[in-house]
């Protein structure tokens, strides 16, 4: 029998940040491409800033739509400190890329709570493979802010498998037609950022 | 065609394909997509939201009688709702096929408990299906009319947010052909006066006895043959969960849950060597196996609380002797602040909880994204049992004289128009001394968007009468009914501080819409002057989420505020907060767009 080996994405964010439409151009390339795939997320109550999880999975065959702790090959944080959050679920030699988007919760502004200094740095000393990029800046250079999406997808995108063409074809299909070009260009950049990739 | 649905979408689907005429449902977390599906791409579908989850069903009831096979959806706790003509309908029976979707929420991910429903529906006794999957979820709403309409029975389908929101892959296929059927008179079956009902009590046991002949049969119980000696009995998600950890087991997938195939299992038990039961939350298939004689373990290894997960099932294996061990689990756990869901920035209903907060007052409360105002900072609401309940609370605390400050009852203008109505009423009838304050932000926000009675349109796009509520709270008797602009802090604290000290029932109507829905609302952002702020933490304390510590700080090594302009709606509530009015509107351009 053929190896049924499972690829696990969990990506995390704040509400409203997008963390859906990533994970959904994310699920469809895998699927396009013959996976059996399956998605779960994780947003409390609905987008009003909480924790905002999605778990991706694909393989010959997926059962569970959950990844277990410990078992993500890579993690994709659009906020720095709740890439922290996750390192539960991430396997020591997985791969993080994190935005480096500072949102402090109301709560972590009294004496009780405190956001991490540095957390991209915290995160380096306990996994290997990490690359943190200031997506916001660069999304707002490219001219919109929601581009961060699509930015930290094409990172990804140089890890993974697929076939570029599939993944321009998924998001000319799932984005909105006036802003595909842009989205197009974003991902572009991001596949320049990732650095050590792959493919 | 294979397409990535989750299993709401797939449930939407499946009704389609069986031809379903009208679909009615009132919106709650997980169920809400199934609805909204439907009437974005089902067209053929009538599809409408129902003020509360009582009319929907009873509207579902009426279009099954009248030949159309009914959907009807709504959360686990909706169903309390419904309960009434739940029950009743078990007894009459369908014309066409009639399916009632309960969307349990284990863990509680949007609900105020997780009660497991798989029990109504043996409380009616009526059968249910429980998907695993988004392609099971099509496939058995199909399978659910057809049952509906083969056993004369309501049918349940019970999904849980874990199936309700993830997606996988469906094969979508054609709509079935059905008969032409119209409503047949029949009062002996559809009019349960006691002489009536008593006839159908026997015809509901005899049903039982035919279903459960058919659940020892039917397919939609499998059997898994891997040749292993452990047998695993499950259903719904926990079957995913437990194939993820150990697929090399056989397995009983219990697909139809109401009436058990008791002797079908208990044949796969006497076939294994270790049997275990994995099913989520309350011990159901458990109880009635042993009631049964057949002695499986199963809430001894896995908890009912909450939602299972990969890593509990392989915990609860591991205990259970089955597995060596646990995978990645050695990772502890991060100590990391909180990040609980918070009031929009620029929320209409942050300014009616700051000015309770300054009144100290009690505030019973009720069900819709002002109850998020009970997590700090605001931490202003004293209770929140279920839809519709704040105003009851209030007039039963307010009658024993429960707080010194008085009582306010806070309700969302769906949640008035679900079940507040009545409350109010009995306010009125009952002499009551409450200050009710219906929070209009024009929309069903707390799931999403959802159109009701008072938005001025339907599901279905079309245009329709608005409920105007000072004439509706007016109509019910009560005389002081005041409307005012919850971004006019000290206005709002004025009008609830009058309505609290006037004797008699009164109600206070906050104007401003959802600054999310239907479409998000901004306005110019404004700043703080950091040479002004002086630390004091006031604007931290209203529980803005665009209001952040900047990393400045004061004398006092107080961290001075800053203000996201992207995030910032403008409503303006911290500048009125801000003693020495370090913030104001930004200046021209107004930074980031
Ligand atoms: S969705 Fe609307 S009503 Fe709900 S918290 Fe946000 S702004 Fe307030
Ligand atoms: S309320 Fe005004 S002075 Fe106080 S922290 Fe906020 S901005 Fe600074
Ligand atoms: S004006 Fe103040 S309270 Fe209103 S949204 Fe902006 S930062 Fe928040």
């Amino acid at each position: 029998m053929m190896e049924n080996k499972t690829t696990n994405i969990l990506i995390v964010g704040v509400g409203g940040q997008g963390v859906l439409l990533a994970s959904e151009l994310l699920s469809e390339t895998a699927m396009q491409a013959g996976f059996d795939v399956k998605k779960s997320e994780v947003h409390g109550m609905s987008q009003r800033g909480g924790v905002v999880t999605s778990h991706i999975k694909y393989a010959r065959k997926v059962y569970s739509p959950i990844i277990p702790y410990g078992q993500t090959d890579i993690l994709i944080s659009f906020e720095q400190a709740e890439a922290l959050r996750a390192v539960d679920w991430l396997k020591k030699e997985g791969l993080a890329v994190v935005s480096r988007t500072r949102l402090v919760p109301p709560i972590a502004t009294g004496k009780k709570f405190h956001y991490p200094d540095d957390p991209v740095a915290d995160l380096k000393k306990r996994f290997g493979r990490v690359i943190d990029i200031d997506a916001d800046a660069i999304a707002r250079e490219l001219g919109d802010s929601r581009l961060v999406n699509t930015l930290l997808l094409g990172v990804v995108s140089k890890s993974l498998e697929f076939e570029l063409s599939l993944w321009e074809t998924v998001i000319r299909s799932l984005v909105k037609a006036k802003f595909v070009d842009i989205n197009l260009k974003a991902f572009a950049r991001g596949r320049e950022l990732s650095g050590n990739g792959k493919k | 065609m294979r397409r990535l649905l989750s299993g709401n979408e797939a449930v939407a689907r499946g009704a389609y394909e069986a031809r379903v005429r009208l679909a009615a449902g009132y919106p709650g977390t997980p169920s809400t997509e199934i609805l909204e599906t439907v009437a974005k791409e089902h067209r053929s579908i009538y599809s409408q939201w129902s003020p509360n989850e009582k009319v929907a069903f009873e509207v579902g009831i009426g279009a099954s009688l009248g030949g159309g096979r009914a959907l009807v959806t709504m959360k686990h706790v909706g169903l309390n709702v419904a309960a009434d003509p739940f029950m009743t309908f078990a007894y009459t029976g369908v014309n066409a096929g009639f399916v009632v979707i309960s969307a349990d929420d284990p863990e509680m991910h949007s609900s105020q408990n997780e009660q497991d429903n798989r029990f109504f529906a043996k409380f009616a006794q009526i059968p249910f299906l429980e998907p695993s999957d988004s392609q099971e979820s099509k496939d058995f709403t199909i399978k659910a009319f057809e049952l509906s309409e083969k056993f004369d029975t309501p049918v349940m389908l019970r999904m849980t947010t874990r199936i309700s929101h993830s997606k996988g892959i469906v094969e979508e296929g054609e709509p079935v052909t059905l008969p032409e059927s119209g409503f047949k008179r029949d009062m002996q079956k559809y009019v349960m006066i006691p002489s009536n009902a008593k006839k159908r009590h026997v015809v509901v046991t005899e049903r039982l006895e035919k279903l459960k002949r058919f659940s020892e049969e039917t397919d939609l119980n499998v059997i898994e043959n891997n040749g292993s000696s452990i047998g695993i009995i499950t259903g719904g998600i926990a079957y995913q969960y437990a194939k993820d950890v150990i697929p090399e087991a056989d397995y009983f997938k219990i697909g139809f849950g109401f009436p058990l195939p008791i002797e079908k299992i208990r044949k796969f038990v006497a076939t294994h060597k270790t049997n275990l039961i994995i099913e989520e939350l309350e011990p159901y298939y458990e109880e009635q196996l042993r009631a049964a004689g057949i002695n499986v373990d199963g809430k001894k290894y896995f908890s009912r609380l909450g939602e299972l997960s990969p890593y509990r099932v392989a915990q609860g294996l591991k205990e259970a002797g089955v597995i060596e061990d646990v995978r990645g689990a050695e990772i502890p756990p991060e100590e990391l602040f909180p990040r609980p869901p918070i009031l929009c920035p620029g929320c209409p209903h942050r300014g009616a909880f700051m000015a309770l907060k300054k009144l100290g007052v009690a505030v019973t409360g009720d069900i819709g994204c002002y109850t998020l105002s009970v997590l700090p900072p605001l931490e202003m609401m004293d209770t929140c049992i279920c839809m519709g309940a704040s105003i009851g609370n209030a007039i039963g605390m307010e009658k024993v004289r429960g707080h010194k400050r008085g009582v306010v009852a806070v309700i969302g203008d769906s949640t008035f128009l679900h079940s507040g109505i009545t409350g109010l009423l009995d306010a009125v009838y009952n002499k009551s001394n409450v200050t009710v304050i219906i929070l209009d932000n024009r929309v069903t926000a707390m799931t999403g968007g959802q159109q009701h009675p008072a938005t001025g349109h339907t599901l279905m796009g079309e245009k329709t009468r608005e409920v105007n509520f000072v004439e509706l709270a007016k109509a019910l008797g009560v005389e002081s009914v005041r409307e005012v602009d919850p971004y006019d802090y000290d206005g709002l604290l004025k009008v609830i501080k009058e309505e609290i000290e006037r004797p008699g029932p009164s109600v206070v109507i906050t104007n401003r819409a959802c600054v999310l829905m239907p479409k998000r609302i901004m306005d110019k952002p404004y700043v703080v002057i950091s040479e002004e702020c002086n630390g004091c933490s006031a604007c931290f304390r209203i529980g803005c989420p665009a209001i952040m510590p900047s990393k400045e700080l004061t004398k006092h090594n107080q961290p001075k505020a800053i203000i996201d302009p992207v995030l910032c709606t403008g409503c303006s509530l911290c500048a009125q907060v801000c003693q020495p009015e370090a913030i104001v509107l930004a200046p021209e351009p107004a930074g980031v767009k």
